[in-house]
């Protein structure tokens, strides 16, 4: 789905990092040689990002532009062109739902229908409360996982209808549910229990 | 020098050749929509597919380096597939609107659709839909026709050095804009139309005006400056619809300002379509002969002295044969005074390498050095500016610019060194004190480029001899190499200079003109689209304003000549570099009007010293007889450099740029609607300012 950028009313006039912000900034800045600080772009995207409510607004590209000394729109391009940047306001809770073929296979439609269901929204909504944003993604690299769905910056896994509603529930009552699968397995390990001598033995 | 072997020819090309590169040189078409000979190469439309042997796919060519032995086939089964496919892909999402498209009939997608497509489509779905964008007053957008090739974006970044437009989100959802929907700031923003190989952008001002197979086509100059860039004027009836660059290596390339191609409008408005006489104050029209006798009634009532009594002032777009035609008529009525400098620059003389642009605009690519003075290249000769911009890209070219500009926030798009405003940085340069003259000292081509606001000063002579020494101290004047250049930015300026249109012994120039027509000892001024001049200065004095817009001349004037705009006559002007060139007529001048020279011509027999032509090759003959250098066309030959300037006193004031306000600066342009909206947009109090920031609205 294509990010709209938010409109005028909503953009802030301008925008400045914390004296925090800017100096992991000034960080990123050095990891590159002199003249060559428009490699630290992405970067200073995302924290510019995390410093706004997990949003872009435009003064805050025009912000980074600047202290990287590329013309704006060179700027523009890649906050655009990564769907990882927001360019408008989100609810708290950025909730990004796979879809791809193997958490489809795996029944991303009923974590989808449950996600909809428990927030009252559609893709691309968020709640009135400003608590929930929820969107469909394509395949966010976990799909040993499969079905999942990514929270701000945690991955909730191995989900159903039932666990992804949990999920939700706690973050709607400000809690923190645990992070990762949500079926008792360990990381990604196999589905039954350890399958190996080693892990059987558990020295492996 | 690899050798390849294309279609079954043979061919030995330089290295670093590209294979579309090297199926041209063999007469073989490539079709394309990124690929651009002047810009960097993207790759990205895939319509150039080629087979190559070996590979395992066909090769995109225009991206593809030439390699010892490669054998290529651009007629083969496997590359007709390709490019078949290619062009299958991008009229996915292209709308089948032509018949509403202001490019059809010179499209390439249309053309090489035809050439090379299949002759239908196997796409059902939905086509895609992307939201027009705003880029300013001058260019149209329909971008659900764009396909992505990025030539506007590399022309934008590259050629035009606004870094504005870009290609925001990805994938399907790609789009071409500037993301701001903020108006371009580029004076050579209309080439994008030109660039752009569908109908995505176009021209706003001729838009669904009319198709290309009506317009009649006529090879022609600009005159909106002084850089006299090869033009193309199109027209229908007796309109001029638009007007298009035409290519001219040394001079624009293939690239045109935006005032020479958009105010075209301003060619039908605001015309003097037939003589006018003031009568008890008011102007009335009048006939051609009841405007000479008025005029003659005038002379003759000056009696014997009237040489003493008359001047004539020569405007920025005047052409040669009737600034001839004007000096010859004023000779035989024994005037001396005579100028076509209405700024009043302190320039002119014999040695012609005293007021030309000797390096040559394309000789600025093998300049090493730059020293800019009291210019706004930008603003007053657009594409010399791309030029520099163009050999400042290409690396080793130390740029120092002295006044004309502001400040040094004023984006020239190159870097330079703001050496400071006035005339004592100059003097330092030229002493030798200055840091910036050793940089000169030390470049084996260095430039020295004198801009008309440093020549309309008082100390302007001064300021010409303290260039004319840097030029002489730093190597500029050796051998083959000739650095010391004036940017003019009147069309008309160099041709009066080499046909002498200027004060006579003991003739005055035009401060004495207006002078003494405040002071009453000038009776009689004869204006040749003259209207940058003081109208308030001309006191009683009898105005004659010969010229083809009303003006501020045509305002001030007792009688009115209705003349020709430089689109409806066969006319000569000379550009920066004194190249003549030739302009033809694309349309006749409106009603009454006429071609300049005819009417001198024809008013010299009013007064009983007719000239001696009485048609243009006559006319022509004569005066390359007189100056034979206005009779070579298209050539430049190397001006002469003798005594030139005059040593003097400074002043300490900035030097700035004549230019206020770059969509403005003449009578066409003030009549045009369209720079009207531009000059709103860009350059009036509250606009996005742009380059420039000199102040003063004299053309
Ligand atoms: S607008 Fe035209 S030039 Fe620009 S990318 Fe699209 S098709 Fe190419
Ligand atoms: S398909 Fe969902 S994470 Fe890969
Ligand atoms: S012309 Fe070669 S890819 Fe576009």
């Amino acid at each position: 789905m294509k990010r709209v950028p938010a409109p005028p009313e909503q953009q802030p006039g301008n925008f400045a990092f914390t004296p925090e912000n800017l100096a992991l900034a000034k960080q990123h800045i050095a990891k590159y040689p002199p003249r060559r600080q428009a490699s630290a772009v992405m970067p200073l995207l995302d924290l510019a990002q995390r410093q706004h409510q997990n949003w872009l607004p435009r003064a805050a590209m025009d912000a980074v532009a600047e202290m990287l000394e590329m013309p704006r729109i060179r700027v523009y391009e890649v906050a655009t062109f990564y769907s990882m940047y927001n360019l408008a306001p989100v609810g708290e809770n950025f909730v990004q739902v796979c879809t791809t073929t193997p958490c489809w296979l795996r029944g991303s439609d009923d974590v989808v229908g449950a996600c909809k269901a428990k927030l009252g929204i559609d893709f691309g909504e968020t709640t009135v409360d400003g608590k929930f944003t929820l969107i469909e993604v394509e395949c966010l690299g976990a799909c040993v996982n499969a079905p999942m769905m990514q929270i701000n910056d945690d991955y909730y896994e191995d989900l159903t209808a039932d666990s992804a509603k949990a999920v939700l529930e706690a973050l709607a009552n400000g809690e923190k549910p645990k992070v990762g699968p949500q079926n008792g397995r360990h990381a990604s390990e196999p589905a039954g229990g350890p399958t190996t001598l080693h892990a059987y033995t558990g020295d492996g | 020098m690899p050798t390849l072997t294309i279609d079954g020819q043979e061919i030995t090309v330089e290295a670093n050749t590209t294979v579309l590169q090297a199926c041209e040189e063999l007469g073989i078409e490539i079709p394309r929509f990124c690929y651009h000979d002047r810009l960097s190469i993207a790759g990205n439309c895939r319509m150039c597919l080629v087979e190559m042997e070996k590979s395992p796919k066909p090769i995109a060519s225009c991206a593809m380096p030439v390699g010892e032995g490669m054998v290529i086939h651009t007629k083969s089964p496997v590359a007709e597939k390709a490019r078949k496919g290619a062009m299958e892909f991008l009229l996915i999402n292209h709308p089948l609107d032509c018949p509403i498209c202001d490019q059809g009939g010179e499209c390439d997608l249309q053309d090489q659709a035809v050439a090379y497509g299949r002759g239908g489509s196997r796409f059902d779905e939905h086509k895609r839909a992307v939201k027009d964008k705003y880029l300013g007053p001058l260019i149209a957008t329909t971008m659900t026709r764009c396909i992505h090739c990025t030539r506007c974006i590399r022309f934008a970044t590259e050629i035009a050095g606004v870094e504005e437009l870009g290609a925001t989100y990805r994938g399907e959802e790609t789009e071409i804009g500037t993301y701001i929907e903020a108006a371009l700031t580029s004076e050579l923003s209309g080439n994008l139309v030109d660039v752009c190989p569908v109908g995505a952008l176009t021209n706003q001002a001729y838009a669904f005006s009319a198709r290309p197979w009506e317009l009649r086509k006529t090879e022609s100059i600009d005159v909106h400056d002084a850089v006299g860039s090869n033009i193309r004027i199109d027209c229908r009836g007796a309109e001029v619809m638009r007007i298009l660059p035409r290519l001219h290596e040394d001079i624009n390339e293939e690239w045109l300002s935006d005032r020479s191609r958009y105010a075209v409008d301003g060619l039908a408005l605001q015309r003097l379509d037939q003589p006018y006489v003031r009568v008890d104050g008011k102007l009335k029209p009048a006939s051609w002969d009841a405007a000479f006798a008025a005029i003659q009634a005038r002379l003759n009532a000056m009696g014997e002295a009237k040489g003493e009594r008359i001047a004539a002032i020569a405007g920025d777009m005047a052409d040669v044969e009737s600034m001839f035609a004007l000096k010859e008529l004023f000779t035989a009525l024994g005037s001396r005074n005579l100028d076509c400098r209405q700024d009043g620059a302190k320039i002119g003389g014999k040695h012609r390498g005293g007021y030309l642009f000797n390096s040559t605009i394309a000789g600025i690519e093998d300049a090493d050095a730059l020293l800019l003075v009291g210019c706004n290249p930008r603003w007053e000769a657009t594409l010399v500016n791309a030029r520099i911009r163009k050999r400042w890209l290409a690396g080793g070219f130390p740029i120092a610019v002295i006044g004309g500009v502001a400040s040094a926030t004023v984006d020239l798009t190159y870097k330079y060194d703001y050496l400071g405003a006035g005339p004592a940085t100059l003097a330092e340069v030229a002493d030798g004190s200055h840091h910036f003259a050793g940089v000169l000292a030390a470049a084996e081509r260095p430039m020295i480029v004198l801009g008309s606001g440093a020549l309309a000063r008082d100390d302007g002579a001064a300021l010409l001899d303290l260039a004319r020494r840097i030029a002489q101290d730093n190597g500029m004047l050796g051998g083959d190499w000739n650095g010391f250049n004036v940017l003019h930015r009147a069309a008309s300026r160099v041709g009066g200079l080499d046909l002498g249109f200027l004060p006579g012994d003991g003739g005055r120039d035009v401060a004495g003109i207006l002078d003494g027509a405040g002071k009453g000892e000038i009776d009689l001024v004869w204006l040749l689209g003259a209207d940058e001049i003081d109208m308030t200065a001309l006191g009683q004095a009898f105005v004659v304003y010969q010229g083809h817009h009303g003006d501020s001349g045509a305002h001030r004037a007792d009688v009115i000549l209705p003349g020709a705009a430089y689109t409806e006559k066969d006319a000569t002007w000379v550009n920066t570099e004194g190249r003549a060139q030739i302009g033809r007529r694309a349309v006749f001048p409106p009603g009454d009007a006429r071609e300049d020279w005819t009417i001198l011509r024809a008013f010299s027999a009013v007064v009983e010293q007719p000239l001696p032509y009485d048609n243009l090759q006559q006319l022509r003959r004569h005066m390359a007889g007189e100056v034979p250098s206005l009779g070579a066309i298209d050539v430049v030959a190397a001006g002469d450099m003798g005594a030139f300037g005059m040593a003097g006193s400074v002043s300490a004031e900035p030097i700035v740029s004549p230019v206020g306000d770059y969509y403005l600066a003449n009578a066409v342009c003030r009549a045009s609607a369209v720079m009207a909206e531009c000059s709103q947009l860009y350059t009036s109090a509250g606009g996005a300012g742009r380059a420039g920031g000199a102040t003063g609205t004299d053309g």
